[in-house]
């Protein structure tokens, strides 16, 4: 046997600190909230103790975002905009190997997508939106379109770094001036990019960084003096902030769950699909909202597909997110792994064919090892409730038409895949999922080009490209 | 057109005439491009460290097919690589045998009087090799004058125009014929993967050769850009697992041309591992079609060892 030896990326790189402080108007601040502790999932060790924002620091935070919105930001030329943006983007490759090994510590992803997707993704979204900022005019929303004003925006931890890059790139290019809060467990990446940022020299609150819990996102939010509002998250979170809005004047876009279908066809390019398959729900532990939860997979093939997908996951390796050879790591807190414990029961209680990697998992910290259910059906709560976890749900179904219907069947459409050699079925599928992205032959690929968003309980608004621009302009 | 082996009915019936053959060939699931580089791009970032490496390259230098292909082969040249095949690095007994030293068929009596008795195979390529571009006759005659001159392994190269052009019943039945002139001797299919061009011929092409009754399937001939690639090879190592899953048989893969450095045969020893499976990490499953490429294992190896590397100079080049 050819065991590989294990391959740890320094975790010296992460350059952790003991503490970590919240960016409020150009400077880093201790906050008047109750500090948190924020720990490695692969090993349950605490990494760092991060000053949070009390409710009087979110209006701080706000009133600072007002004032260099007033004063500098939306007075700025589209031109000189790019020139701060572009400096981001160029640091956050600059610190390209800081930022991986600690958004690994801190989310428990494995090194090797941190490396090769969160940071050079995020890096990518700074100068894709950089390229906009003056030229705005030519982006399809009239000749001269104006910002909101202050963009409160509250992400969520799965992608820490990159989901800051998704709200802050697009809210500066076009003038905006932000306050940002990360998820509570994983706070560092975002603090890191705020270091970036005050090294950038962008003038002094135009972009705010304040950790805390749900009640400092929920103090965000609600703030009079916030004229737009992201939030990427649950759909729980979604609704209450949805009910919050309701009759401000505040623009909205939510990012929320999913539970998506990835339909392969009997006439797929089999190994291939496999790989989607794996790639859509193994991809970041599972933990991914547009995650290829439930596999649709065509009656006659299924066996075949099947047997080739046990095969492939068994080689999955599941350990140290910081060890190079890691594909899947830690799940990111204990309550997330106690809610995909609690789903998978529920899948072998209500009758579903459980399948369980026999990958060896480390003692500490917390993991799960990958899972295929068979044998689901529609009823099941694994096919109908997001687990966000690296399990997935195989259905079965005979004609085009069948595919269809049951992939529409949920509440949630944000993303969708279909496998099949046939461009024809390809574009005929395309147009009848409910679901704001569809790939094709292909699953989880992101670029800031392309909007990205979803339908129905999965939110509205687009992030990326073009479309993107319009939910951080008055238009 | 009978399939040689006992198959499953399935694949017996594929092989039963020239247009079963074709409706099998086209009806095996195609080969998504974009998906198969990008799985063979993400493999190739394991990064195999100290004893895992040291194994690989143990292993590497196992697998290796010490090539020598050149119309100016002496004997002089055939020997002093069978001398290189048996003691890959002179100063260092514990370094493995190569697996075979690979010729043209008129040096096969040369490095037959050297390495009989050795363990190291004899391998020599055959029917009309690099081309393929002659009669059945000679084809036929050319393998046996190779293993009448002792070769224990041929390496043949199929009829890329037949294939190109969709007769397939023709290229199955020559890869019959000379799999029966081999004897006792391993058959090597090479495929001339540079010619098939896309990656749905490699796939049907590569189950056409196992369907024939190649021991081994091989990307191509080294004469020919591209030769061997990590995306081909993934393709091929799928058709033996694929194989081995519906009959049970365990049959061989050999990538060759363009594979010269040790970390680049790592790649393609991840691949053997995490795509066709732990079994294939052996000799008589896998071989790397090669020249360079050994003395850089040896050198990686020393680096290993010493703690330092020591450059060219201190390996032999034969």
């Amino acid at each position: 046997m050819w065991e590989y030896a294990p391959a740890p990326e320094s975790r010296d790189i992460a350059n952790l600190k003991p503490n970590y402080r919240m960016l409020v108007d150009g400077k880093f601040v201790e906050g008047s909230g109750e500090p948190l502790k924020t720990i490695n999932p692969g090993t349950e060790e605490v990494l760092a103790e991060v000053s949070t924002a009390s409710q009087s620091d979110v209006d701080t935070a706000v009133k600072a975002a007002r004032r260099a919105y007033d004063r500098v930001w939306s007075k700025m030329p589209g031109s000189e905009r790019a020139k701060y943006i572009y400096r981001i983007a160029r640091q956050i490759q600059e610190r390209g190997r800081e930022l991986a090994v600690l958004e690994s510590l801190d989310n428990g992803k494995p090194i090797k997508e941190s490396r090769d997707v969160d940071v050079p993704t995020a890096a990518a979204h700074f100068f894709y939106h950089a390229g906009w900022a003056d030229k705005l005019s030519y982006a399809g929303y009239g000749p001269d379109p104006k910002p909101l004003g202050v963009a409160g925006q509250v992400i969520p931890w799965n992608f820490p770094l990159l989901m800051a890059a998704w709200k802050i790139a697009p809210a500066l290019a076009c003038g905006n001036t932000v306050v940002l809060k990360p998820a509570e467990t994983t706070p560092l990446t975002a603090l890191v990019l705020a270091d970036i940022i005050q090294q950038c020299d962008l003038p002094p609150g135009v972009v705010n960084i304040i950790p805390g819990a749900g009640d400092v996102g929920a103090a965000l939010v609600e703030h009079g003096d916030v004229n737009k509002v992201a939030f990427t998250g649950s759909t729980e979170v979604g609704k209450i902030i949805q009910r919050q809005l309701a009759g401000t004047n505040k623009k909205l876009t939510l990012e929320l769950g999913g539970k998506a279908a990835n339909i392969v066809f009997d006439d797929a390019p089999l190994d291939q699909a496999v790989e989607g398959i794996v790639n859509g729900i193994f991809f970041n532990q599972g933990h991914v909202c547009c995650a290829g939860s439930r596999l649709l997979v065509q009656e006659s093939v299924a066996d075949e597909l099947l047997e080739k997908l046990h095969a492939r996951v068994s080689t999955l390796r599941v350990g140290d997110p910081l060890d190079k050879n890691t594909d899947v790591g830690a799940i990111n807190s204990r309550e997330q792994l106690a809610k995909i414990k609690e789903l998978t029961e529920s899948g072998e209680a209500e009758g579903a064919q459980r399948w369980t990697s026999s990958c060896p998992l480390p003692d500490k910290g917390f993991y799960f090892a990958p899972t295929v259910f068979s044998n689901v059906s529609q009823a099941m709560r694994i096919a109908r409730e997001e687990i966000f976890g690296p399990v997935l749900s195989v259905l079965t179904f005979r004609t085009p038409d069948e595919a269809v219907a049951k992939a529409n069947n949920t509440p949630y459409g944000l993303s969708a895949g279909v496998w099949t050699e046939k461009g024809s079925r390809i574009l005929w599928m395309a147009q009848r999922m409910r679901a704001g992205v569809v790939w094709s032959n292909t699953f989880n690929r992101f670029d800031p080009a392309a909007p990205f968003g979803g339908y129905q309980e999965s939110g509205f608004g687009r992030e990326g490209g073009r479309t993107g621009l319009e939910a951080y302009l008055d238009v | 057109m009978a399939a040689p082996t006992t198959l499953p009915s399935a694949l017996a019936d594929a092989a039963r005439d020239e247009s079963s053959l074709r409706r099998f060939l086209h009806g095996l699931p195609g080969v998504d491009q974009v998906g198969v580089e990008q799985r063979a791009a993400g493999l190739g970032t394991r990064s195999i460290k100290k004893a895992s490496k040291l194994h690989a390259i143990d292993l590497a230098i196992s697998m290796v097919d010490l090539t020598t292909l050149e119309g100016a082969d002496t004997a002089g040249k055939v020997r002093s690589l069978a001398a290189k095949a048996k003691r890959p690095d002179p100063d260092r007994p514990d370094v493995p045998k190569v697996a075979a030293v690979c010729v043209y068929p008129d040096m096969v009596r040369t490095a037959a009087d050297e390495l009989t008795g050795t363990g190291i195979n004899i391998a020599s390529v055959a029917t009309a090799f690099p081309s393929g571009r002659s009669t059945m006759d000679i084809k036929l005659a050319d393998t046996r004058f190779a293993v009448e001159q002792g070769a224990t392994e041929v390496d043949m190269v199929i009829d890329r125009g037949a294939f190109l052009s969709g007769r397939y019943g023709q290229v199955f039945e020559e890869i019959v014929k000379v799999k029966e002139a081999c004897g006792d001797a391993h058959l090597k299919v090479i495929l001339e993967t540079g010619e098939l061009v896309t990656y749905d011929n490699v796939r049907r092409a590569s189950w056409l050769a196992l369907l024939a009754g190649g021991d081994f399937i091989k990307t191509s001939t080294g004469k020919v850009q591209p030769a061997a690639t990590l995306p081909v090879t993934h393709v091929m190592l799928q058709a033996v697992r694929d194989w081995q899953t519906q009959t049970g048989e365990l049959r061989g893969v050999k990538p060759a041309g363009g594979i010269r450095s040790t970390k680049d045969a790592i790649k393609y020893l991840v691949a053997v591992h995490e795509v066709a499976g732990p079994e294939w990490l052996d000799p008589n499953l896998f071989r790397f079609g090669a020249s360079t490429l050994l003395n850089d294992l040896l050198m990686q190896r020393r680096t290993q060892l010493d703690g330092h590397y020591s450059g060219p100079d201190y390996v032999t080049v034969d």
